[in-house]
């Protein structure tokens, strides 16, 4: 695997477009014909290189290039977008759209991230190590394919909003989560270690939420089934499972219906 | 204005019968005229191993209005990764099933088209509908006001007064600067109001007591005793069940015996719109198939009947319709998101994203009916190619629609490489069907006949002295067909150049100029009626949430207007 590393020289004064930014778009390009890739600042066309110092060179494909972006970060949109293999380290936060529709590959934020991360994203493994905004793995705006695929670990909080329509993969939220968790989700797993405000599951036909900590309240469309136990990212513990969102349609497998399900640490 | 001299094209003019040989064409003052007309000072423009046609007329399509803006307004989703600035002189382009009124010109007019026709318009919503036609440029619009639905309509038919409907009908064209007769589930809109539908020619409509048979044939009667450019332009009722083409025949059947009465040499009484839609067999989704023969068989037989194909193009899109209950019900199917809209005493909508997705059966299916459905006309000057876009697609996608057309080796390609191909061979008989469609045909399908069903062949859609000079030249020999079906979508997607009124305003696939847009209407003369009069003005004070004298579209609304004047009082 070879390394491309990208050094902030200067911070854009609005915000720097940076859809290519991915080992997709650099793969078989040298440093100088990297600096030369567009990135828009506002209506403005701009290049890599007039933002970042660049060094070392990209692998044949994807998946040979390995991307280092040292310095702030924090203006910085779209940095992984739809990226399909290989690996993005960022030494610093990023701002919106950070891993929006990835693929496959590794994406690893060393800072936090804005809100619209990891949106529809497909496949693959993204690790935030602060904190991630709101309508973190959700679907876009007015879109119904939110997460289907991969895995977002967040060390941090999260925002609100997060995974809305969700459709599949997993999601493990080691601190703590604001309202709207897995609205319409209809697949997937999210895991909350620490607590959740409220309005878990709204209008969700599928998929598993688990929270370790407190929900502020349980939404009325959810009813406490059984006590469970489950083995959750490491960790054996009894759970009280609910079913839900009872006011939503549920598709039916072998005669029996659907549900969504939170399960709740006892 | 500049002279032109299209020179050594292969020229393909139904109206003139002129099947590919090479003629030049001359334009003078945005017209066709004979060659010796030209001065020496004439530009010359080489289309040698080119194809030369008229301007591409689109007789159905959703490009303006508030529906469309409805499905702009909520799926934002359509125009994520999908707006952009071409360079040159074109405005920001966005979005794909639903694109911005610019991308909407721009694209009709790489594509070689000059006219398109909203297919419908809320008279209560005119004015919104004028203003996006007025900035859709370059090709010329015009727009059918909904009918089939509409309180007056249906109490004045109900007791068959022809007379004082054709005088409200006369009286909306003008109020709203509409085009015709359009007729969305006829009855079955209204009757979705008491939470039920129409879905036969003989449900009755709750309240008003009439059939959907009785609302068309009054229709058809309307439409002639005005003697309207157009006929009636029919979207029936069952649209999109399984079966549902028994429906189709039953409402196609309501034409007989009615014969045009107009000026403008228009020959049918009933042009049935995206018949695609309209040609299920079978009684559920499982034993869903193909009834394009059955339905075709009755229309080439027909000669007072012209119809548009609504071709499946198996894209991710945005269905829209005055069908209400339809929408709701396709929302119930798809689980994704629905919106409705209704509009007081005059019609509804309603809006899904839809999937064509390759790997359903039933879309795969459709994709193939609507092929069928071109590939059994027998007469090309009464089936004209549509995407209904976008609900069947959108119309960007024409040139894919030509090329399966034009090529068994496309159609046959696309049809082994369905997920459930051998379910898609059993259901249909596309397999079966050797034809390709010339160029000539095409020509008529997409130029030469709708402007007859418009009534407009007068002037557009052929390329005799003296017609419009709305031209397209594309990059296909017809001496040397590709072999490559690709060459025949690549070669229809941007025109070599293409004229509007003599103007040359795209010129390889580029847009070079904004054309003199125009918006069409029709401007009925009747016989003054004090029992329309009165009822619009009762209704108004009763009914509607605006004022009577708010309702009607200012002249500043359609700035460049080409009025039909028909005169009815005879």
């Amino acid at each position: 695997m070879k390394t491309v590393t990208l050094t902030v020289k200067q911070a854009p004064e609005l915000y720097l477009e940076c859809e290519n930014i991915t080992p997709d778009t650099f793969a078989g390009k040298k440093a100088d014909e990297i600096a030369q890739l567009p990135a828009y600042q506002g209506k403005e066309d701009t290049t890599l290189g007039e933002y970042f110092t660049i060094a070392g060179e990209a692998g044949a494909t994807a998946a040979e290039t390995q991307i280092i972006l040292k310095g702030d970060c924090s203006k910085m949109k779209y940095i992984g977008i739809k990226m399909t293999a290989g690996e993005v380290i960022v030494n610093s936060s990023t701002d919106m759209y950070t891993g929006g529709w990835m693929k496959g590959g590794k994406l690893v934020v060393k800072g936090d991230v804005h809100s619209f991360c990891g949106l529809g994203m497909e496949g693959g493994e993204f690790l935030i190590e602060g904190n991630a905004g709101n309508y973190l793995g959700a679907s876009y705006r007015g879109d119904w394919r939110g997460m289907q695929g991969g895995i977002i670990r967040v060390k941090g909080n999260v925002g609100s909003d997060v995974c809305t329509f969700m459709n599949g993969g997993e999601l493990i939220v080691e601190g703590n989560a604001d309202v709207h968790i897995a609205t319409h989700a209809e697949g997937g797993r999210i895991v909350i270690k620490g607590d959740v405000n409220r309005r878990v599951g709204g209008q969700m036909v599928k998929g598993e939420v688990i929270v370790f900590g407190k929900i502020g309240l349980m939404m009325p469309g959810f009813k406490y089934i059984k006590d469970v136990d489950l083995e959750v990212d490491g960790t054996k513990a009894r759970f009280a499972e609910h079913i839900g969102d009872l006011g939503e349609r549920h598709p039916t497998r072998k005669g029996e219906p659907v549900y969504g399900k939170i399960f709740l640490k006892k | 204005m500049a002279e032109y001299l299209i020179k050594n094209g292969h020229v393909f003019d139904p109206v003139q019968h002129i099947k590919g040989d090479k003629k030049d064409i001359a334009i003078k003052d945005g017209k066709i005229v004979e060659t010796s007309a030209l001065s020496p000072a004439a530009k010359q423009i080489d289309a040698k191993g080119k194809s030369v046609m008229a301007g591409a007329m689109e007789i159905h399509a959703h490009v303006a209005g508030p529906k469309v803006n409805l499905g702009r307004w909520y799926r934002p989703e359509d125009k994520l990764f999908d707006s952009h600035k071409t360079p040159g002189m074109t405005r920001i382009e966005g979005g794909k099933s639903i694109p911005t009124v610019f991308k909407t010109g721009y694209e009709y007019a790489r594509m070689g088209y000059t006219f398109a026709m909203e297919a419908a318009m809320p008279p209560l919503y005119a004015r919104h509908v004028h203003e996006e036609i007025h900035d859709t440029p370059i090709i010329d619009e015009a727009a059918l006001p909904v009918f089939g639905n509409n309180w007056f309509m249906l109490e004045y038919l109900k007791n068959h007064e022809i007379e004082n409907n054709a005088a409200y009908v006369a009286w909306t064209l003008n109020q709203t600067k509409g085009y015709g007769i359009k007729i969305v589930n006829p009855g079955g809109t209204e009757a979705w109001a008491w939470g039920l539908n129409c879905l036969s020619v003989n449900d009755p409509v709750p309240y008003f007591d009439i059939t959907p048979a009785e609302i068309i044939t009054g229709l058809i009667e309307t439409n002639e005793y005005l003697g309207l450019p157009h006929s009636i332009h029919i979207h029936g009722n069952n649209l999109g069940n399984p079966g549902c083409y028994q429906t189709t025949l039953d409402t196609l059947k309501l034409a007989e015996g009615f014969k045009a009465k107009n000026n403008f040499g228009r020959k049918q009484v009933m042009h049935q719109t995206h018949l695609q839609f309209h040609a299920y067999g079978g009684d559920n989704w499982g034993n869903f198939e193909s009834k394009a023969k059955e339905v075709m068989d009755y229309v080439n037989k027909q000669d007072n009947l012209t119809i548009d194909t609504g071709n499946v193009t198996l894209d991710e899109t945005t269905t829209m319709t005055a069908d209400g209950p339809f929408e709701h019900h396709l929302g119930g199917l798809n689980h994704l998101k629905w919106a409705n809209v209704d509009v007081e005493l005059e019609t509804a909508a309603g809006v899904v994203p839809y999937i064509y997705s390759p790997d359903i059966k039933v879309c795969a299916i459709q994709w193939a009916i609507g092929l069928e459905l071109a590939l059994y006309a027998k007469d090309p000057m009464r089936c004209f190619i549509t995407t209904d876009h976008p609900n069947a697609g959108p119309f960007t996608r024409y040139p894919r629609v030509i090329k399966w057309l034009m090529s068994k080796k496309a159609r046959d390609e696309r049809l082994n490489t369905f997920k459930h191909t051998d379910k898609v061979i059993a259901a249909t008989t596309l397999a079966e069907i050797d034809r390709e469609i010339t160029l000539y045909e095409l020509a008529a399908m997409t130029r030469a006949g709708p402007a007859t069903s418009l009534g407009l062949s007068k002037d557009y859609g052929g390329l005799k002295p003296g017609m419009n000079a709305d031209i397209a030249i594309y990059n296909i020999n017809p001496d040397k067909m590709p072999s490559d079906p690709e060459e025949i979508e690549k070669a229809f997607s941007g025109v070599a150049c293409l004229f509007k009124d003599g103007k040359i305003c795209v010129k390889d696939g580029i847009v070079v100029d904004n054309g003199n847009k125009r918006t069409f209407w029709v401007d009925v003369k009747v016989k003054p009626n004090k029992q329309v009069a009165h009822d619009v003005k009762e209704k108004f004070l009763k009914y509607y949430s605006v004022n009577e004298a708010n309702y009607s579209v200012p002249d500043s609304y359609a700035p460049h207007p080409y009025v039909i004047a028909v005169d009815a009082t005879q």
